[in-house]
């Protein structure tokens, strides 16, 4: 492997990507919330899954 | 040793056995897809070179291929354990294949738009009729026709059966539909500059692609029991091990 | 089935009836007479036959009014077209394949018949391939001309349709098995069968494409036959278990 360096002299030259810098920030972009959506969904169903059966028993017991 | 095995895959197909196993894995795959994704990405927007020919632009790769691979695969996955459940009438199964549906959904669609985001610089249009790129826009309307499936029928078991068939017929037209689509390519424009064959990548590219796959694939394991786990406690919520579950919880 | 008069129905009676009944009617036979009922039973409602036709004439019609009735254009968009209209004509007609039977319980009958499913549904299949599929493949010429295409054009079209609109049958009658007694079926089926017709297409419009330009399209045909080898195996267990899913919803 050859040597691995950072490729960026600087911050503003990280963010400018050469000239490409909206095509890949907004690739990432775009990726970064689908994929922080796709693992709060699951955590947000299982929350109210849980409240909704614990409100269902305590119905329960209260009859 | 077969014998063991062959008891762990039947205790599997029980709801409960599997929530509680899976419950021990999530915390190890979520540091695990943490690590791989933390480092796959930093070296890819940091350390990876860019192409000599794309530039900086070349960096959509890590995404974009890990997410093509993945939402293939996820449908293959979805047609075996749907299998699984039409055949041996296992619960599990039916719920990892509900549960893997909208995350290759997901995945396809991310494939499609990073492909577009791409194609932009590389090739001047948003769109361009690839044979790839139309073969992941057929597999997302084939994930579709098996969600919106599986939400027209309100009986939970009829909905897994119905939807394990369709991802078979899915799964002997895939090849088809990809051959075609290419042969179709092929006739209708020569060889274009192609995104991702790229002659010999050298590894300081290569590398943080496989870690980045690695990651998107633990990634998936990890949401893929998260939502199989919640579609257990929807469908067992009347059971008298779900309910101590929740009163557990506090 | 046999007229050996009334029998007293014991168990045991039972069984030798239906073994009888499976020796008597042969495979032929069980194929050939669920094909002549449903026949039949669509010539009965004649009106029905023609409705997908008329379709496919005002939706091939449109295309002129919308793109240009330029002679040269639409030539060489005339195998799109025609295969775009014959796709959307298949959807509309595959809506009352097993409505009817489903309806009226018979669907139920036939799937625990003694006669092997497979036939059953194949025979479906094709009584509805013959009153929709084989009308569209005849009236390849008609729409050809009407949007400029070449006298081989016009035959690889006959051709192409003819060995394509089985494998269309095939794969919307598994979308209508799947979504039989379902609530807004029809859009449903569409999403289902729709990316499933696709290499259908890209064969079939290809052949027309070929032909029109005055090249060899038998490597067309050939690649359209090999699926449709592939549907007629294929696809009648796929049709079977989701008829048996669909019934015990």
């Amino acid at each position: 492997m050859g040597d691995i360096a950072i490729q960026f002299s600087s911050l503003a030259d990280f963010l400018a990507m050469g000239t490409h810098g909206f095509y890949v920030w907004s690739a990432y972009g775009i990726s970064a919330v689908v994929v922080v959506g796709n693992v709060l969904a699951p955590i947000l169903r299982r929350r109210e899954l849980i409240s909704a059966i614990r409100r269902s028993e305590a119905r329960k017991r209260s009859v | 040793m077969y014998e063991k095995l062959k008891r762990f895959y039947h205790q599997l197909g029980s709801p409960r056995y599997f929530y509680h196993i899976s419950g021990h894995f999530l915390p190890w795959l979520a540091v695990l897809a943490s690590l791989l994704l933390l480092v796959g990405i930093v070296w890819a927007l940091l350390f990876a070179p860019p192409d000599y020919q794309q530039g900086h632009s070349f960096r959509i790769i890590y995404i974009h291929v890990p997410m093509a691979i993945l939402a293939q695969s996820v449908y293959m996955l979805m047609a075996v354990a749907g299998a699984i459940g039409l055949i041996w009438k296992m619960k599990v199964a039916d719920m990892l294949a509900k549960a893997s549906a909208p995350l290759g959904a997901s995945f396809t669609l991310l494939a499609l738009v990073t492909g577009a985001i791409w194609g932009k610089p590389t090739w001047g249009t948003w769109w361009i009729w690839d044979a790839r790129l139309t073969s992941m826009l057929v597999l997302f309307f084939l994930y579709m026709g098996i969600i919106a499936l599986h939400g027209a029928i309100q009986n939970v078991q009829n909905a897994a059966r119905a939807t394990a068939v369709l991802a078979l017929v899915g799964v002997v037209n895939i090849p088809i539909i990809k051959y075609s689509v290419q042969w179709w390519n092929t006739l209708h424009q020569p060889a274009t500059f192609k995104l991702t064959e790229k002659p010999a990548m050298p590894p300081e590219m290569w590398v943080p692609l496989l870690i980045t796959l690695l990651g998107f694939y633990v990634l998936f394991a990890l949401l893929l029991l998260m939502r199989t786990r919640c579609e257990i406690i929807d469908r067992e919520r009347s059971s008298k091990w779900v309910r101590q579950l929740v009163i557990a919880q506090r | 089935m046999s007229s050996t008069g009334p029998v007293e129905l014991t168990p045991e009676t039972g069984i030798s009836q239906a073994v009888s009944a499976r020796q008597d009617i042969g495979l032929l036979a069980a194929f050939g007479g669920i094909l002549k009922r449903d026949l039949l039973l669509t010539f009965r409602r004649r009106s029905d036959l023609a409705n997908p036709l008329f379709f496919l004439l005002m939706v091939v019609s449109l295309f002129p009014l919308a793109v240009s009735p330029d002679q040269a254009l639409l030539h060489g968009l005339a195998p799109g077209i025609v295969w775009v209209a014959a796709l959307l004509s298949t959807l509309l007609a595959v809506d009352r394949l097993f409505q009817r039977d489903y309806e009226d319980g018979s669907l139920e009958q036939l799937l625990i018949s003694p006669s092997p499913i497979y036939l059953t549904v194949l025979g479906k299949v094709c009584a509805h391939w013959l009153v929709t599929g084989l009308p569209l493949a005849l009236m390849a010429p008609i729409l050809g001309a009407m949007l400029f295409l070449s006298p081989e054009g016009m035959l690889a079209m006959l051709l192409s349709l003819l060995l394509g609109t089985p494998v269309l049958s095939m794969i919307s009658a598994i979308g209508a098995g799947l979504t039989l007694g379902l609530r807004g079926g029809g859009l449903l089926v569409a999403l289902i069968a729709l990316p499933l017709y696709i290499p259908v297409l890209i064969f079939g419009a290809g052949a027309v494409a070929a032909a029109n330009e005055g090249l060899a399209y038998s490597g067309h045909l050939g690649l359209l036959g090999a699926l449709l080898a592939l549907a007629l195996t294929l696809s009648p267990l796929a049709i079977a278990a989701s008829l048996r899913i669909s019934v015990d919803n």
